[in-house]
């Protein structure tokens, strides 16, 4: 009988710790979500008054700052597919003795700390750079326009920070793939284009579906490439909530923003699930 | 070996629709060498301008010196800020792996009541923004008048660590042969034997994969320290904060040396390994 326990005891050590750590704090923020502030207390003074509408007022005020953190992390999730997806296939099957080493390379840059590879973006696509003026003394850009502060930039950098997120899951379920299944496709005269759409593609969906959501959720979320690759025309929810939380000492609004921010994520990831068919995570 | 057959059959393709052909067959090796060119460009600069005898702001180019490279610490702040990150993330790594392969063995190894439930707590805090976990965790410290600095930091480490390790071991264990434990078990050796001599072993290469990918996590982290470390200084943040007024070259140094540093444990490792199968 004493086996049947086992699991349990082996789940309560890290479970404690995440209720302790990552759910009771999630139940706070709710709390703290709709609070209103004390009439005459100081900057940071919030009282519990069930105050609903902290949402509905978060959420118009900033309703162009979450569609924009939305619209963005949609485009380099797209992006960084489109990148991720070719180089993990090579990696899986035309490397050879190369593969375990490339992988390592596509994991290696993350060791150089991201916000120096960020700025290091910045300062590449700035005016001291050698992109602008390549690019200027080419014509292909006029003489005004910048890469920096734009909302190009933005979108770069998130591509370029979480496609190691993207190519991982990626390479896993491509490297599955055992070859004799793409051979036979071909066999029963398939040409490669069918090959990819009716055997290659259904059998790395789950590591479509994983690479995705693992770049979604963080690009969603993130303000460290809005803020130092863009100006505050691109700001996005991340940005705002970080603000509220330590400019203003707007615990409520950061509160409900960011709760709104996590619903509608989850929102979206169980849609998305459930219309990619697969419970496999990760 | 049948493409090459076939090219030395048909000598007199044009040589246009011979290079469209090359490039036919090899685009999508041209296209992973794109990819890569991508991701390294910022190492490179990175690397690059470690080299630069800049003074304060390492913004434009000045002059070549090994001079940043013989006193990674010239700059002010910037090395008790990595003491700091090395120091969070080792305990965060420690911790995070002990309590995360737990975690991946009741999974993986037991069928049990709330088993779903249980893959769903380690899926959700990797669905939260880490904003939303930073942001929520530090009105817990606030609540409960904990000053954010290196404890708390620590402890938001492991939050998100946790899930990442289990996800990591929890794969290693999957792919193991449940033929070697009946072995094991045949051959007269008792649960925790079978798990000390046969499962641990062949479960160690995951957990030290989870390990090295917890440490990383942590090292790099920005915004979740930013929310919970309060006047603490890690490594990421010293170059989020520094950004405004110009990075020091000595910065570029640390994360070029951090580069070489996990590329070269990460490719010993691998030899290592080759070395025992």
């Amino acid at each position: 009988m004493g086996k049947n326990r086992t699991p349990y005891l082996l789940l309560l050590p890290g479970f404690g710790f995440l209720f302790t750590f990552f759910i009771l704090p999630i139940i706070n923020l709710a709390q703290t979500s709709t609070q209103t502030k004390i009439a005459g207390g100081d900057t940071g003074q919030y009282e519990q008054t069930l105050h609903f509408r902290n949402y509905i007022d978060a959420f118009v005020s900033n309703r162009e700052q979450f569609g924009r953190s939305f619209l963005f992390a949609t485009i380099s999730t797209l992006l960084a597919l489109a990148i991720a997806y070719p180089l993990a296939y090579a990696i899986a099957f035309k490397a050879g003795k190369y593969k375990n080493l490339l992988l390592v390379l596509v994991v290696a840059p993350f060791f150089t700390s991201f916000l120096l590879r960020t700025i290091a973006w910045k300062q590449i696509l700035g005016e001291e750079g050698f992109v602008i003026p390549t690019l200027r003394s080419l014509g292909i850009i006029s003489q005004s326009t910048t890469l920096t502060s734009t909302s190009f930039a933005v979108v770069m950098g998130m591509t370029y920070n979480f496609l190691p997120f993207m190519t991982l899951p990626l390479f896993a379920s491509i490297d599955r793939i055992d070859p004799r299944t793409l051979e036979a496709s071909g066999d029963l005269y398939a040409n490669g284009f069918t090959t990819f759409r009716r055997v290659t593609l259904p059998l790395s969906m789950p590591g479509v579906v994983a690479g995705t959501l693992l770049t979604f959720i963080p690009a969603a979320g993130d303000y460290v490439n809005a803020s130092i690759l863009g100006d505050p025309t691109t700001k996005m929810i991340g940005n705002v909530i970080e603000s509220r939380f330590f400019k203003i000492v707007d615990y409520p609004t950061a509160a409900a923003l960011s709760f709104t921010l996590m619903a509608a994520i989850l929102i979206l990831v169980t849609l998305y699930i459930r219309k990619a068919g697969t419970e496999e995570l990760v | 070996m049948s493409q090459k057959v076939k090219d030395a059959t048909i000598p007199t393709i044009p040589t246009g629709a011979r290079i469209q052909r090359w490039i036919g067959r090899n685009l999508i090796r041209i296209y992973a060498i794109f990819a890569f060119t991508y991701l390294f460009i910022p190492v490179a600069y990175t690397f690059a301008f470690s080299f630069n005898d800049a003074g304060k702001s390492n913004l434009i180019w000045q002059a070549f010196t090994f001079k940043n490279w013989q006193n990674p610490c010239g700059a002010p702040e910037v090395c008790s800020a990595l003491g700091n990150s090395i120091k969070i993330g080792f305990l965060a790594t420690f911790f995070s792996t002990i309590l995360g392969t737990m975690i991946a063995f009741a999974i993986g190894r037991h069928n049990f009541k709330g088993r779903s439930a249980s893959n769903l707590l380690i899926f959700l805090p990797m669905a939260t923004p880490e904003i939303v976990l930073g942001a929520s965790l530090l009105s817990l410290f606030l609540v409960f008048k904990i000053n954010p600095g290196f404890w708390p930091t620590v402890i938001a480490h492991i939050v998100f660590c946790i899930s990442f390790v289990v996800v990591t071991v929890k794969a290693r264990i999957a792919s193991l042969d449940p033929r070697l434990e009946q072995a094991a078990m045949d051959l007269y050796a008792n649960e925790f034997e079978t798990f000390r001599r046969v499962t641990l072993p062949l479960v160690a290469p995951g957990i030290a994969g989870a390990a090295l990918l917890a440490f990383s996590l942590s090292f790099d982290d920005f915004i979740i320290t930013n929310f919970n470390s309060g006047t603490l200084t890690t490594f990421p943040k010293f170059i989020y904060v520094s950004a405004a007024r110009g990075i020091p070259a000595q910065a570029n140094v640390i994360g070029s040396a951090m580069f070489f540093l996990a590329l070269t444990i990460v490719i010993v490792g691998q030899l290592v390994n080759r070395r025992k199968m």
